[in-house]
C-alpha cells in the first residue's frame, strides 16, 4: 500500500513572541519543528504500513530548510521523502499550496491514502488537507482519530465536538488527524543515522506540470492585509463552594448583581 | 580546523533532548529525592539505540563515532546525569573493552546485547584497599583447568545489581604485580557471584552504586578478555576512554546550572531589578560560560582524537580533570545567584552541585589526572 503524508516545517510557536510595536511575529532565533499533527501523520501511516506493508512517503513543500523537517520523518521511518521547493512557490496561500502539493502527488503515480496533520499550527487554518483532495478528486474524511482498513475498505473515526462519527469508505482517499489518534514515536539512533545519510528528492517548478498563474504569491487569492494581537476576551468566572446549592446561589446573587435576572 | 556539528550528530542531539524532555526531565527530582534507579527507564533510553551510536553495525550499534556518543551522554547529563554516567559506564567501561579487546564470540555474545541495549554493563576494578592504587588488587582468579575460580569483592561499582554484564579485573597471578592482573567477562547469576551493600550517596542519586562480592565464583575459560596478565592494561585504557564521558557528564551538569542561573537572575529582583543587572551576577555568568566552552572544547577535541585513532589518554585526563573541576565550580556559582532559594531542594541547582562533586573522583580523581598528564608530558619529552 502506497501511503503518502503532507508535512509541514512551522517555527515552534510556543517561542514565538509578538513585536509590540509592529505586531508581528517575531520569528528571530525561532526554531523550526515538524507541524506536531504531521507527525501524528506519519505516526498514522507508519503503524498502517506495519499492519499491512507498502511504503511511505513523507512530501512537504517549503523553503531548503524544510529539508530538516523531512529528515526527521525519515529518522522515525518514513522510506522516503520530497521536497517541493522553488522560490515560484513563495508565498502560496493554501489554494496555491494544495495545488502545488497535489501536482507533485500526481507526479508520483500511484498512491493508495494521504494523510495529513489536521492543521498547521503556524496558519492554523485547516484547508490543505481538504483542498487537497479536492484538487485530486478523491473522497475526504478531516479530524479522525482512528484509522482502520480492511480489505480496501476505511474506517475512519473523526473526531467531533458533539462526539464521535464513524465513516466507512474506499481507498484512494485523503485523511486529516487529530492529535488523539496516536503517540508519535521518538526516532532511534539509527533511523537518525540512517535518515541523515539519505537522499531526498528535490523537484523545483521546472519539474512539475503546473499553470504558472496558479503558484505561489501571484496564484494565492488570500491577501494578508494585517496582523494584529485581538483583543483579549475577559475571562469567564468560576464559581467554586462546597456544596452545589451554595454555587448555585452564588451566580444567582452574582446574576441578580448584573441585573441579568 | 572544523568546530561545527553535522546533521547527523544534530539530528541525534535533537532526538535525545526530546526523549529527555518527556520521559526522564518529569521524574529526575523525584528519584534523586527517593534514590532511585528506573531500569525502565534506561531501557526506554537504550531502546532507541543510545548505547550502540559507536559501536559496528555488525555488533548491533550504529557505525557512528564517539563524538556523537559523548554529545548524547552531554545531553543526557543536561537533564539527568545519574543516567548520564549509568549511560557511560554502559557503553564505555563495559561495553567498549570487550569491542578492543574480545574475541569475536565474545563480542557477538557480550557486545551485541549492550550495544542494542538489551543487556548493560558494568566495570568492577575498585576493591576497599585498591582505589587510586588499582594494583593493589586483592581479587584472585585461580585456574581450575576448566574454569578460573573468583574470590573477593569490588566496591562502589556503578551500575551494579542491574547490570547482566561485568568486566571484572582479578589476580590470576600475584607474583607478577601489575603483570599478574586479568580481566573476566562475568555475568549476573552466575553462582558464587552475588551483590553487598548498596551506597547512599551524595549524588548521582538516580545511578545505582553497588559492591560485589564472589565466593568461589567459577567463570568458564572462554570469558577470559584478553591474554591472562592483560588486566591492568585493559582497566587503564577503558579508564581513558571512560574520562571523555565523565567530562560529557561534567559538561552537561555544569551546562544546566548556568542555563538555570541565567534564567533566574533575569527573573529575580532585587532593589526593584533583576540581579542580572549587578555586574557582580553578570560577571559570575560569564566566567561560568567561559569555563564550560573550555572544557566542552577539550571534551570534544579528546573523542575527535579517539576517533581518528590518535593517542588521547593524555587529552581524555585534561577533559575529565577541567571540565569537572568546571563542574564544581559552575554549580556552586550557581547555588550562590540563587541564594537562599538555591540551597532549598525546591531549585534544582543544588542537586546539580550534589552530583558534580564525584565527577572530580571517580574514574581516577583529579589528581590522578595529573599523574596521567604529566607522566606523558615527560615521557613525550624525552
Amino acid at each position: 500500500m502506497e501511503f503518502v503524508v503532507c508535512v509541514k516545517q512551522v517555527p515552534n510557536t510556543t517561542e514565538v513572541k509578538i513585536d509590540p510595536e509592529t505586531n508581528t511575529l517575531i520569528r528571530q532565533g525561532v526554531p523550526s519543528i515538524v507541524n506536531p499533527f504531521d507527525k501524528n501523520a506519519v505516526e498514522a501511516a507508519l503503524r498502517l504500513r506495519e499492519q499491512h506493508g507498502g511504503k511511505v512517503t513523507v512530501i512537504s513543500m517549503g523553503p531548503p530548510q524544510a529539508e530538516e523537517a523531512l529528515r526527521e520523518c525519515l529518522a522515525m521511518g518514513a522510506d522516503e521523502a520530497i521536497l517541493v521547493s522553488d522560490r515560484a512557490f513563495a508565498g502560496a496561500d493554501t489554494l496555491a499550496t494544495s495545488y502545488t502539493l497535489a501536482t507533485a502527488i500526481e507526479k508520483m503515480g500511484h498512491f493508495d491514502l494521504i494523510i495529513c496533520g489536521k492543521q498547521a499550527i503556524d496558519g492554523d487554518t485547516a484547508q490543505v488537507g481538504p483542498e487537497l483532495a479536492e484538487h485530486l478528486d478523491i473522497p475526504q474524511a478531516t479530524y479522525a482519530s482512528k484509522i482502520e482498513i480492511a480489505d480496501g475498505n476505511v474506517r475512519i473515526e473523526r473526531e467531533h465536538e458533539e462526539g464521535i462519527e464513524v465513516l466507512e469508505t474506499r481507498l484512494p482517499l485523503l485523511i486529516s488527524v487529530v492529535k488523539s489518534i496516536n503517540e508519535p514515536r521518538l526516532p532511534t539512533v539509527k533511523g537518525t543515522m540512517k535518515a541523515s545519510r539519505k537522499a531526498i528528492v528535490l523537484w523545483t517548478v521546472n519539474d512539475l506540470a503546473v499553470d504558472h498563474a496558479r503558484l505561489g504569491l501571484k496564484g494565492s487569492p488570500t491577501q494578508v492585509v494585517r496582523i494584529f494581537t485581538p483583543k483579549q476576551r475577559t475571562q469567564g468566572k468560576l464559581i467554586q463552594k462546597d456544596t452545589a446549592r451554595a454555587a448555585v446561589l452564588e451566580l444567582l446573587g452574582n446574576l441578580a448583581d448584573a441585573k441579568l435576572v | 580546523m572544523q568546530f561545527s556539528l553535522t546533521a547527523e550528530q544534530k539530528m541525534l542531539l535533537q532526538m535525545v533532548r526530546e526523549f529527555a524532555a518527556r520521559a526522564i526531565a518529569p521524574s529526575v527530582a523525584e528519584r534523586d529525592e527517593n534514590e532511585h534507579f528506573s531500569r525502565e527507564l534506561f531501557n526506554s533510553l537504550t531502546e532507541l539505540g543510545v548505547a550502540g551510536i559507536c559501536f559496528p553495525e555488525s555488533y548491533g550499534g550504529a557505525d557512528g563515532d564517539t563524538l556523537s556518543y559523548i554529545l548524547v551522554v552531554e545531553e543526557l547529563s543536561r537533564v539527568d546525569d545519574g543516567l548520564g554516567i549509568t549511560l557511560s559506564a554502559d557503553v564505555s567501561l563495559a561495553g567498549w573493552p570487550i569491542f578492543q579487546y574480545g574475541s569475536e564470540e565474545q563480542k557477538k555474545k557480550f557486545l551485541a546485547p549492550i550495544a542494542e541495549g538489551s543487556k548493560m554493563g558494568a566495570f568492577a576494578l575498585t576493591e576497599p584497599n585498591a582505589g587510586t592504587d588499582a594494583a593493589a588488587q586483592q581479587t584472585t582468579a585461580i585456574d581450575a583447568g576448566d574454569c578460573y575460580v573468583l574470590n573477593g569483592s569490588k566496591i562502589f561499582i556503578t551500575n551494579a545489581g542491574e547490570a547482566e554484564t561485568y568486566i571484572v579485573f582479578a589476580m590470576t597471578d600475584k607474583s607478577k604485580g601489575i603483570k599478574g592482573m586479568s580481566a573476566f567477562i562475568v555475568e549476573k547469576n552466575t553462582p558464587g557471584f552475588t551483590f553487598g551493600k548498596k551506597e547512599h550517596k551524595l549524588g548521582i542519586r538516580t545511578s545505582v552504586t553497588m559492591e560485589l562480592v564472589f565466593q568461589d565464583c567459577r567463570i568458564p575459560k572462554a570469558n577470559l578478555l584478553g591474554k591472562e596478565g592483560d588486566g591492568f592494561k585493559i582497566a587503564m585504557a577503558t579508564l581513558d576512554g571512560g574520562r571523555i564521558g565523565v567530562a560529557a557528564q561534567a559538561l552537561g551538569i555544569a551546562q544546566a546550572a548556568l542555563d538555570h542561573a541565567i534564567k533566574y537572575s533575569k527573573e529575580r529582583v532585587q532593589f526593584g531589578k533583576p540581579i542580572s543587572h549587578n555586574q557582580a551576577i553578570a560577571f559570575m555568568l560569564a566566567d561560568m560560560a567561559t569555563q564550560i566552552e573550555a572544557a566542552r572544547l577539550l571534551t570534544y577535541r579528546a573523542a575527535y582524537l579517539k576517533d581518528m585513532g590518535l593517542p588521547y589518554a593524555k587529552e581524555a585526563a585534561m577533559a575529565k580533570m577541567f571540565a569537572s573541576d568546571a563542574a564544581m565550580s559552575v554549580t556552586t556559582d550557581a547555588v550562590q545567584i540563587f541564594g537562599g532559594y538555591g540551597y532549598s531542594r525546591e531549585y534544582p541547582v543544588e542537586r546539580l552541585m550534589r552530583n558534580a562533586k564525584i565527577t572530580q573522583i571517580y574514574e581516577g580523581t583529579n589528581q590522578v589526572q595529573r599523574m596521567v598528564i604529566s607522566s606523558a608530558l615527560l615521557r613525550d619529552s624525552k
